[in-house]
C-alpha cells in the first residue's frame, strides 16, 4: 500500500517527538498570550509556557472540557477572527446548546491532509470513486470526508444519507470502489441490497468501507466482510478535533493518530493521571496545529487504549484501539451525538409534559431507534384525541431540533414514569455492537 | 337553562397497553358505577376513553385513585328515533345550525337512541338543536 506522505508517516520516532514537542510549546505560547480562556486556566493550574522543557510535560496542562464549549457558546473560544473563518460545523451539546466548531482555511487542510493520508493507507486512491454516505451539512462526517477523498484524486460520489434504494443503483450504475459511511448504515444498504435483489458482492465493485461515528465491532467486521465482500476500516474523530480524522490502515490494526497532528493521551477518568501505554481508560486530545478552536488536552469521553509499538505497516504515529465505550452516558443514535442530558433540557421546555422521561434505544433492523416516553402534565390531557396528537408532535419536533436526530415520541400517563431517588438511570440501550 | 342539558363526561387519558380498559371497568364495577355510553379514541401508543356513566363523581376519584389521569367533559346527548332514518334526522339538524362536531358516539338503548356530542360551544348548540326540534337528555335522565 502507497503512501500520502511517506517522509512524515514513516519518520522514526524520536524524529516525531521532536515535531511535536515543538509544535507543543508553539501551541502553548500562543494561547497563554492570545487566549483569555488558556490564559486563565493555566494561571489557575499554575502552569506557564517555560514549564514544558519536554513532551511529556503536557500533563502540567490543564484539560478542557465540553462544557467549557458550551459555556463559552457559539464562539468565545475562538482564535481566529470571524473574517479568518471558512467553515462552521455544529453538533448537539450536553445540555441545549449546541457545539460550535469553526475552521480557518489551514483547519480545514490539516483535517483534509489526515484523511488524505488515512484513506491512501486503507489503499485508496485515485481511480476509486468513493461514495460518502455521510450526513452533509452541520455534521462533519459528509464534508469532511468529500474532501479527503477529493483531495487524494479519488471520484467523489456524494450520496450523504437516506435514499438508500438509489444510492445502491447510483453505486452500480457509478462503479462505486469505496463507501464512507456508519457501520449501522452499511449494513442498512447490504440488507436493502438484498431486498433488491442486488449482491454486494457480485453486482457492484464495493471493496472497502470507511465507517465510523458510532460503536462497531470485530464482529461487526467480519460480519460485513463475509455478507458483502467489503473490508471495512475503522474511523475516528469528533467534532470538536475536527471531525472523522483519523482511520485505520489496511492492516486494520488501531487507528493512526498522525503525531504531527494530535498528541492522543489516556487517563485514568477518576483521577485524570496519565495512564502508562497500554492501559486502558479516557482518550485525551491535543490538536497541535488548530487556528480557530485550539485543543489543549480535550476530553472526549471515549475510552481506548494507545498501541505503541510499531504497526506492520510501517508507519511510526501512534495508534489507539477501537474506541470500547464512553465515561459518560452519552448514546450514538445513527452516527449523532446525543446527551440524555439534552434531551431533558428539551423536555423541562415543554409545558405540556411533566418532566420525566425515559430513553429506550433500539435496533430496528439494522437502523437505531430511539424512543423518548414522555409523561403528561395533569393540565395538559385533554379529551380530544388531536390536541394529544399535536403535543407529540411538538415533543417530537423539540426533540429533533434539539439533538439533530428524529426520535419517536410515547406519551405516558401523569405518574407512571420512573422516579429516581439518587441517581437517574433514564436510559435503556438494548443495542448489541 | 340550557345548563341543566350539558351533560359531564368522564375522558381517561390511558396508554394503549393490555389490561388498561380492564382495570378502568374493574374500578367503575366496585364502586357500583352503571355505565350508559362509552368510546375509545386511539392514536398508537395511547388513547383518550370516554364515557358516560350515572355517578360521574365516584367515577373520577376512583379513577383517580388507581393513578388515572381522569377529567370531566361537557357534552350534549341529542335523542334518535331507534329506526333507519333516525341518525339522519339528527345530524342534518347539527348540519343545518352550522355546529361542528369535534366528536361524537352513540348508543341505542331501551328507550331510545342517543347521540352524544363534543362540540365547541355546547349552550349555542343547545339552542340550536331546541329550536329545530331536536330534544336533549338531561344529566338526571342518566340516574
Amino acid at each position: 500500500m502507497g503512501y500520502w506522505d511517506p517522509r512524515i508517516e514513516e519518520m522514526p520516532k524520536a524524529e516525531l517527538e521532536k515535531i511535536q514537542y515543538r509544535l507543543l510549546k508553539t501551541l502553548v505560547y500562543r494561547l497563554y498570550s492570545f487566549s483569555d480562556f488558556y490564559h486563565a486556566r493555566m494561571k489557575e493550574a499554575k502552569v506557564h509556557p517555560d514549564d514544558i522543557k519536554t513532551l511529556a510535560d503536557i500533563r502540567l496542562l490543564p484539560f478542557m472540557y465540553k462544557s467549557d464549549l458550551r459555556d463559552n457558546y457559539p464562539d468565545k473560544l475562538f482564535c481566529a477572527p470571524q473574517s479568518d473563518l471558512v467553515r462552521y460545523h455544529v453538533s448537539s451539546g450536553t445540555t441545549g446548546k449546541p457545539t460550535v466548531v469553526g475552521y480557518t482555511q489551514k483547519d480545514l487542510d490539516l483535517w483534509t491532509t489526515s484523511l488524505a493520508r488515512g484513506l491512501t493507507s486503507c489503499g485508496i486512491g485515485k481511480g476509486d470513486v468513493i461514495q460518502v454516505s455521510y450526513g452533509y451539512g452541520l455534521f462533519t462526517g459528509g464534508l469532511g470526508l468529500h474532501y479527503g477523498a477529493e483531495r487524494i484524486g479519488a471520484t467523489v460520489l456524494p450520496t450523504s444519507v437516506g435514499n438508500t434504494e438509489r444510492q445502491i443503483e447510483l453505486m452500480q450504475d457509478l462503479k462505486a470502489t469505496a463507501i464512507a459511511c456508519t457501520p449501522s448504515y452499511l449494513i442498512h444498504i447490504g440488507e436493502a441490497a438484498e431486498r433488491m435483489g442486488v449482491s454486494i458482492q457480485k453486482d457492484t465493485l464495493l471493496r472497502s468501507a470507511i465507517i465510523g461515528a458510532e460503536p462497531w465491532s470485530e464482529t461487526m467486521r467480519t460480519r460485513i466482510y463475509e455478507t458483502m465482500g467489503v473490508r471495512a476500516y475503522d474511523i475516528y474523530g469528533t467534532s470538536e478535533i475536527s471531525g472523522p480524522m483519523f482511520s485505520e490502515c489496511s492492516e486494520q490494526k488501531g487507528i493512526h493518530i498522525w503525531g504531527d497532528i494530535a498528541i492522543p493521551e489516556i487517563i485514568d477518568p477518576k483521577t485524570g493521571e496519565p495512564l502508562p501505554p497500554g492501559e486502558h481508560g479516557e482518550l485525551v486530545m491535543t490538536v497541535l496545529q488548530k487556528e480557530a478552536l485550539p485543543m489543549i488536552r480535550y476530553r472526549i469521553g471515549d475510552l481506548t487504549q494507545i498501541l505503541d509499538e510499531p504497526c506492520p505497516c510501517g508507519r511510526t504515529h501512534p495508534r489507539i484501539q477501537r474506541i470500547s465505550g464512553r465515561v459518560d452516558d452519552m448514546l450514538i443514535i445513527r452516527g449523532i451525538n446525543v446527551f440524555p442530558s439534552a434531551v431533558e433540557h428539551a423536555i423541562l421546555g415543554i409545558p405540556e409534559l411533566s418532566g420525566h422521561f425515559m430513553i429506550e434505544v433500539d435496533r430496528k433492523g439494522s437502523l437505531d431507534d430511539m424512543l423518548v416516553r414522555v409523561e403528561m402534565a395533569p393540565e395538559a390531557l385533554s379529551d380530544k384525541i388531536n390536541d394529544l396528537i399535536n403535543i407529540k408532535r411538538k415533543v417530537e419536533h423539540t426533540l429533533k431540533n434539539a439533538l439533530n436526530v428524529a426520535v419517536q415520541v410515547d406519551l405516558s400517563e401523569p405518574g407512571s414514569l420512573p422516579r429516581f431517588e439518587g441517581k437517574a438511570k433514564r436510559v435503556i440501550d438494548r443495542r448489541v455492537f | 337553562m340550557q345548563g341543566e342539558f350539558i351533560i359531564k363526561q368522564i375522558s381517561v387519558f390511558s396508554e394503549n397497553k393490555p389490561g388498561r380498559l380492564a382495570a378502568i371497568a374493574e374500578a367503575l364495577e366496585k364502586s357500583n358505577v352503571n355505565i350508559f355510553a362509552f368510546s375509545i379514541a386511539e392514536a398508537n401508543s395511547f388513547g383518550v376513553v370516554r364515557a358516560l356513566v350515572d355517578k360521574p363523581d365516584d367515577a373520577r376519584s376512583v379513577l383517580e385513585k388507581l393513578g388515572f389521569a381522569v377529567q370531566f367533559t361537557d357534552v350534549i346527548a341529542v335523542r334518535m328515533k331507534d329506526e333507519p332514518g333516525g341518525l339522519h334526522e339528527v345530524a342534518q339538524i347539527l348540519g343545518d345550525a352550522g355546529i361542528n362536531i369535534e366528536y361524537a358516539y352513540a348508543y341505542s338503548g331501551r328507550e331510545a337512541a342517543v347521540l352524544i356530542l363534543r362540540v365547541s360551544q355546547a349552550g349555542e348548540a343547545i339552542l340550536k338543536i331546541q329550536a329545530a326540534g331536536g330534544s336533549l337528555l338531561r344529566e338526571s335522565d342518566l340516574g
